[in-house]
């Protein structure tokens, strides 16, 4: 079955939505669903969308201030008591500040605590350099019993945030702040721990995670117009791979770039690489910010300026193409 | 176990050893045979190396048999240098890392008061005075005074001594009545050698229904062993085995001063 695309996704009609917002109404439903599922927020409560979820069960809303240690540490224990605690916060802040709390008391605790990083990214724009976390994949992917998701559009963040509320995992949700265009459908499938072909290609694989997905669904279009197949995979879930579906692209094209909007050191394109050199090594070019912070700017600039757009991103993978052999054919 | 397990920390445990009698043998509401009953009141080491004592109170109340104490910091035991709550039932955390265990009481407590909104059960909380360096410690005494969490008791281990020294040295705690009092708790001083202070100030803490409470218990760091009380040295080292043989010897016969219990056991 093929991926059910938005038929408007080349179009300027596009609709665009911050992913954040589809968080903002999975929380909600999960909270429908569920009512052991709480929410806890430090004092962002608007800007990381948790207000739908506060109308709705004010007594399941939980105000910490501007405290993200005890944001974590407080849930984690909620989540021994039985419920399942949501917190949110900047990523830049959280998991940026309280990481080694995040680690004991809910990864080697086990407790089914979900960190919810907003604004991550350069995409943040005008905050600058200490708004726009972008090392929180590298954190939160090396943790065991994590669980790590960075959904592509807000229609999938409202899926993965329903899928979190039912995993019993400590789990990392990243989210963006800008709008950005929703490349999936009301139908299309998420569930975690797998990765889904949007568009099938023969000379590259392009691997891509977040907000970072659609900008590889534009450079896909423009290197078909200059003769070039790429395969577009996204991978919203970045701990656990989907080893089988990343494998079996990279043993149809030879040839994998990946793209994220985080350190290219570390993060996404660092575990495809990984699993690449264990299983079936071959050429990886990953596409990412490279060992800087980012800077104020506005988002389009930025990730422009950061070689990130679809069309950068179409010069990067053509120039790869042309000095890399493709394996395993 | 210490001695046994040649690392870990003397000091602290043998400070709180009446304390955790206290606590596991009237203070607190569980079962040892059935771990997660759940009725039962919660009880979160928040200084977690501290844990030697913590498995010695559970071993005499019967959660696991005295035997595996000797285990203590081995390979493939149960009783990890510092607690892990998936290793062990009957714990209720995890934790090393200081600062922290507060917080997780006061979710625990929140979720007994305002979504279960069942007052029967507390939760208790023991935290070290050197811990009360962290700021998460301050965050979640905020939280807790914020939400009135009546049903969360905290207990401070208050012995003067952290690694680098004491206390008031590394950096001064005092004055710390007012300093729990000013973030809206209820707050109550008691010798933690005086078990039956130490159970009458829970009773009380248990009747406080509009603040949490914090019981700051003066305690002796190495109590029982002449030749480590008061002294800091011994907070993060184990006894050799001669110095194990002293300082039971101490602890059995109180220093001397009675013919030694199961002497030739």
């Amino acid at each position: 079955m093929s991926y059910p695309l938005n038929p408007l996704l080349y179009s300027n009609d596009v609709e665009k939505e911050p992913i954040r917002a589809g968080f903002g109404r999975g929380l909600k439903a999960a909270g429908e669903l569920d009512e052991n599922v709480v929410a806890l927020c430090a004092d962002l409560t608007d800007s990381t969308q948790m207000g739908l979820f506060k109308e709705a069960f004010p007594k399941r809303f939980i105000e910490v201030g501007v405290a993200e240690q005890n944001l974590v540490t407080v849930a984690s224990g909620l989540a021994r008591a039985g419920r399942v605690p949501f917190t949110s916060s900047y990523a830049a802040f959280s998991p940026g500040r309280n990481w080694e709390q995040i680690r004991t008391t809910a990864a080697l605790n086990d407790q089914p605590v979900k960190i919810v990083g907003s604004h991550a990214g350069v995409s943040v724009g005008p905050d600058g350099a200490t708004h726009q976390m972008l090392e929180d994949i590298a954190l939160m992917r090396v943790l065991p019993n994590m669980v790590v998701v960075a959904p592509g559009d807000s229609l999938e963040a409202e899926k993965a945030t329903l899928a979190l509320a039912e995993n019993g995992k400590p789990s990392y949700l990243r989210l963006a702040r800008e709008k950005t265009p929703i490349f999936s459908t009301e139908a299309a499938p998420f569930e975690l721990g797998k990765a889904y072909v949007l568009r099938e290609g023969s000379d590259v694989s392009l691997f891509g995670t977040g907000t970072m997905t659609y900008q590889l669904l534009v450079a896909a279009k423009i290197l078909e117009a200059r003769g070039v197949s790429a395969e577009v995979v996204h991978v919203p879930t970045i701990k656990p791979l989907d080893t089988e579906t990343l494998l079996a692209s990279a043993r149809r094209t030879g040839r994998i770039v990946t793209a994220e909007e985080a350190q290219a050191a570390g993060g996404f394109g660092s575990a495809v690489a990984e699993l690449l050199s264990d299983k079936l090594p071959m050429p990886v070019k990953r596409i990412g910010i490279n060992d800087r912070f980012g800077e104020s700017g506005n988002p389009d600039e930025l990730i422009e300026y950061f070689g990130l757009s679809g069309e950068k991103i179409a010069e990067s993978v053509q120039q790869f193409i042309d000095e890399a052999p493709q394996y395993h054919r | 176990m210490l001695e046994e397990a040649g690392s870990g920390h003397s000091a602290g445990p043998l400070g709180l050893a009446d304390i955790f009698a206290a606590l596991y043998f009237n203070i607190l509401t569980i079962r040892p045979e059935e771990p997660e009953w759940e009725d039962r009141d919660i009880f979160l080491l928040s200084n977690g190396h501290c844990v030697p004592v913590q498995y010695a109170a559970m071993a005499e109340a019967g959660f696991f048999d005295k035997t595996e104490l000797r285990t203590l910091r081995k390979f493939g035991s149960r009783l990890q240098g510092h607690p892990e709550r998936e290793k062990l039932p009957g714990l209720e955390n995890t934790s090393g890392p200081l600062g922290s265990g507060l917080s997780q009481a006061a979710g625990y407590a929140y979720s007994l008061q305002y979504l279960d909104e069942n007052p029967r059960r507390f939760v208790y909380v023991m935290m070290g005075d050197g811990e009360l360096n962290e700021g998460n410690i301050w965050e979640a005494a905020m939280f807790a005074g914020k939400y009135k969490l009546s049903q969360l008791i905290g207990f401070v281990d208050r012995n003067n001594i952290q690694i680098d020294g004491n206390t008031e040295d590394v950096m001064p705690l005092e004055d710390l009545r007012g300093k729990w009092e000013s973030f809206g708790w209820h707050v109550l001083e008691v010798d933690g050698h005086n078990i039956e202070s130490v159970i009458n100030a829970a009773s009380e803490a248990r009747a406080v229904t509009n603040r949490p409470t914090v019981i700051i218990c003066h305690t002796i760091p190495g109590k029982g062993v002449d030749f480590m009380e008061y002294n800091y040295k011994w907070h993060g080292m184990p006894p050799n085995a001669e110095q194990a043989k002293e300082a039971l010897e101490d602890l059995r016969t109180l220093g001397g001063k009675i013919v030694e219990e199961g002497a030739g056991v």
